[in-house]
Order: structure tokens, then sequence, then C-alpha cells
């Protein structure tokens, strides 16, 4: 067996492990800040703090009774939440943990990039991931052969394609800026501190690193605001808007299907504030400290930073969770049509027309 | 060449784990769970009365409507993600077209929101 196989074997079990344990980590999170926040105690019973109270429930629904109802269509209505769960792994593929890190083994060096698979198509391979979700949520709600799962299936399909428009143009200044779809290249593009001409601005801004968040500060609300919609969270969880639509499209699901749809939810959270860390917060990048500490953490700093960088997002989800009352359905399409569409073609156009100023001169010169 | 494929190779992997792990735990599950179905537990769920008419129904047709303009915007941002890369190769010229073609698109949006397509209430 060649070591790159190896390499990439290895590296597929480090991401699936990591994604379970700070899935559960995660729902832990969530259920304890949301408990502060509506001064209530929270998980505490399993474990420490209540840490392993995610990893109880799991177990109970791993012995739970898993009903079929006889009105809903088999294979699809067992398929759909194998198609939610498996692409929420391949999303975490993508995101740089940290740079190059080189290993002696056998008397040879191998250099190994902290990261799932760099794809050239990077950006292209996460927007098509994305759009998998909604063929689970749909699936699921038709199958279900009910009327709540249905609507919930519906309004799903809508609400997300609707955002995933916005989300996609919003990214395009970020491509603009680095000049590459892959990952790797665009944390690499956000090394560094800002620059420019002018003497005074230069001493202020020169604190200021090269994130793509301060000059993109518009692309970035509208990722985000798509970001929430996209993993149809809270305000804009339509999907299963309990008071209407009892559980959406998962209403018919029980056991650890239903434990399956969660799972995906979770992970997808986790997904997508990885990525706006990566897109717009520097990912890892992240004063590393050398010479103050050992030698090893220049290797497990960075990835400190992007985790800081991802739960301090997490934490905005949840907050916003807390925060907001659920958006009415025309308001939610009028948001995503009328005002982040437009508004993300305008910026695109504006950050346009600033680099090819920057880049190329004016026109006339 | 092969640190190409490389990484597809992890993501076929990861793929692979990914379809292996669920199907352990499902089927880890279907060992350990009771398995009692009788015909009122596998009813359709309508708020705990019987359930009237089909579960699949006919729809809101303005659903389909966003559809199709997603589409159309989904194929657009196709076109606007190569032209990003290159910008700097296509230099005034790549950036006018651009314009023209997002123009032409935020007239295409604003006729759509004049004619009261996106508006949901009729």
């Amino acid at each position: 067996m060649s070591i790159e196989l190896i390499i990439s074997l290895v590296k597929a079990n480090i991401v699936l492990a990591v994604l379970l344990t700070n899935t559960i980590l995660l729902i832990w999170f969530e259920r304890k800040v949301v408990a502060g926040m509506q001064s209530r105690v929270g998980p505490d019973r399993a474990g420490p703090f209540g840490i392993l109270q995610t990893l109880a429930d799991a177990i109970k629904l791993l012995l739970k009774e898993q009903i079929l109802p006889s009105k809903a269509d088999r294979a699809m209505y067992l398929l759909a939440p194998l198609i939610a769960l498996v692409p929420s792994f391949l999303i975490f593929m993508i995101i740089p943990l940290g740079p190059d890190i080189t290993v002696e083994w056998q008397n040879a060096l191998y250099t190994i990039p902290l990261v799932g698979a760099d794809l050239n198509v990077g950006v292209l391979y996460f927007l098509a991931l994305s759009s998998i979700a909604v063929y689970s949520v749909v699936l699921a709600g038709w199958s279900s052969g009910s009327k709540y799962p249905l609507l919930g299936g519906v309004r799903a399909s809508a609400q997300m394609i609707s955002y995933e428009a916005a989300m996609g143009l919003a990214l395009v200044p970020v491509i603009l800026y680095s000049g590459s779809l892959s990952l790797v290249d665009i944390v690499n593009s956000q090394s560094g501190n800002l620059s420019s001409s002018i003497p005074i601005l230069n001493t202020i801004v020169s604190f200021i690193p090269k994130w793509n968040i301060f000059p993109q500060f518009v692309a970035f609300g509208i990722f985000f605001i798509a970001a929430v919609a996209e993993v149809n969270r809270a305000p804009f969880d339509l999907v299963e808007a309990e008071q209407e639509l009892v559980g959406g499209f998962h209403t018919e699901y029980s056991g650890f299907r239903f434990a399956m749809f969660f799972l995906a939810e979770y992970i997808n959270m986790f997904n997508m504030c990885a990525i706006t860390a990566t897109f717009f917060l520097g990912g890892w990048l992240g004063p590393t400290f050398e010479g103050i500490l050992p030698p090893i953490f220049s290797v497990i700093m960075p990835i400190i930073w992007l985790g800081v960088k991802t739960f301090l997002l997490l934490f905005v989800f949840v907050w916003i969770r807390a925060t907001l009352p659920r958006l009415r359905y025309d308001q939610l399409m009028e948001l995503g049509w009328k005002r982040m569409i437009p508004l993300s073609l305008v910026w695109l156009i504006l950050s346009a027309i600033v680099l090819g100023l920057r880049e190329f001169g004016l026109p006339w010169s | 060449m092969i640190s190409y494929f490389q990484d597809y190779v992890t993501i076929g992997a990861v793929l692979g784990f990914g379809l292996f792990l669920v199907v352990l735990l499902l089927g880890v599950a279907s060992v350990l769970r009771p398995n009692k179905p009788y015909a009122e537990k596998l009813q359709t769920y309508e708020c705990g009365v019987d359930p009237v008419g089909t579960g699949w129904s006919q729809t809101y047709v303005r659903y389909y409507i966003f559809g199709l303009l997603f589409v159309i915007f989904d194929v657009e941002a196709v076109f606007i993600f190569p032209w990003a890369i290159n910008l700097e190769k296509l230099g005034y010229f790549g950036l006018i077209e651009m314009f023209v073609f997002i123009f032409i698109l935020l007239i295409g949006l604003i006729y759509a929101i004049r004619k009261d397509v996106l508006k949901w209430e009729s």
C-alpha cells in the first residue's frame, strides 16, 4: 500500500472522528448557551456539566422503535436521511486547518497539507454539496406521504434555493480578491496586514489583518444571513416551524433516522461557520507565538485559531436563535429576492470596479 | 498527478467510511430496537385524528416560479465564477463585459419584481 493511500485513509478517519465528537460538543454548547440566555440551567446530569447529554440522547434514539408509515414511499423514505448526512461529512473535507506540516518517517520527509482535500474547484464543490441538502429535505417531505412533511419539504426547497443564489453571488467578490477557487489559496491570500498608499491611513490600517471581512463587510453580511437560511436555523426555520407544521419534513421520522437528520443539521451548521471563518475571517491564520510556546504549538495553534473563530460564529448562530422571532414566509422570500440578491449583485460590481482601478490603473491613463 | 488524484481519493474514502458508519449504526439499531408495528401506529400523523384524504396533494404554483428563477440565477453564477478568477488577465474588456451581463440580469430581476411575480400575497 502506498504512503499516499495511507495518508488519505488516515485523513478520512480523522475527519469523521473530529466531526462526530465535535457535533456532540456543539449540541451541548447550543443547549447550554440557549439555557443561559433564557435563565435556565440546561443539561447538567450526564457527565461533567452535562457534556455527555448528546451521547445519551443518541443512544436513546438508537434503541427506539422506528416506525415506517404505511402510506410512505418506502425506498425514498429510508434513503432520505442518508442523503442528508453523508454530504455533510464531505463539505468539511475542503476546509484548511493549517499550513503544510513536514513529517519525517523512515529517513524520508513527507509534506502533508493540513486539509482533507485541496481541490482547485473548492468553492464550487462547497456550493454543489450544500445544494444536495435540498434533495434530502424534499425527498423526506414528499416520501412521508403526509401533509405536514410535504408542506415543510416544499417550503424548504423554495427557501434554500432562494438563499443559495445570494450565497453564491456573495462569494464572488472573495474569489475576485484571491483569484482562486481553492480554499487553501483563499486563506493564504488573507495573510499579512492591510496597507494603504496614503501614509497617514497606512499607519492606522497596518495593524488590521488582511481578512476579507474588512474590505468585504457587505459580502460577509449577505453570506452569513444566507448561511443561516441555508441550514434552516431560526429565524429562517420555517421548514420545521413547530407551531404550524408540527415537525416539518421529519414529522414522520422516528428512531435513529430522526437522529440522522439532527446530526446532519448540526454538522452542516458547524461546516457553514468554519467555511465563513475560512472565507472572511482568515481561516486558520493567527499569531502562533513562536519562540514563547514549545515548537509543537506551531502545528496546533492554527487549528485552535480556526476553532475559536468557528465557535464565535456558532455562538452568533445560537444568539440569533435565542433572540429573533421567526420570519413570515412572504417576508422571507422578499428578503431573499428583493434585498439580498440585488444587493449582492451591486456589491459585486462595486468590488470589481475597485479591483479594476487598483490592478489596471485608470482606464484613460 | 498523483497528488491531484489523492485529494479525490481522500474524498472517496470519507464517502465510503461515512456510508459504512451510517449503515453500521442503522444495522446496530435494527438489532437493538423493538419492532411491533400495527395499523394504528403506522397511520400518518395528523394531530391525533384519523387522516383525511391523501398525503400527496397539489401545491402552490408560486414555489415553482421561484424554482425557475433560481435556475436563471444559478446559471448566471456559473458564468461569473470563471470570470472572477480570470479578471486580471481580461483587464477592462472583461470588466465592462461583465457589467453589461449583470446589468441585463438586474433589469430582468426588476422586471420580475414589477410584474409582481415575486409577490407572495395574491
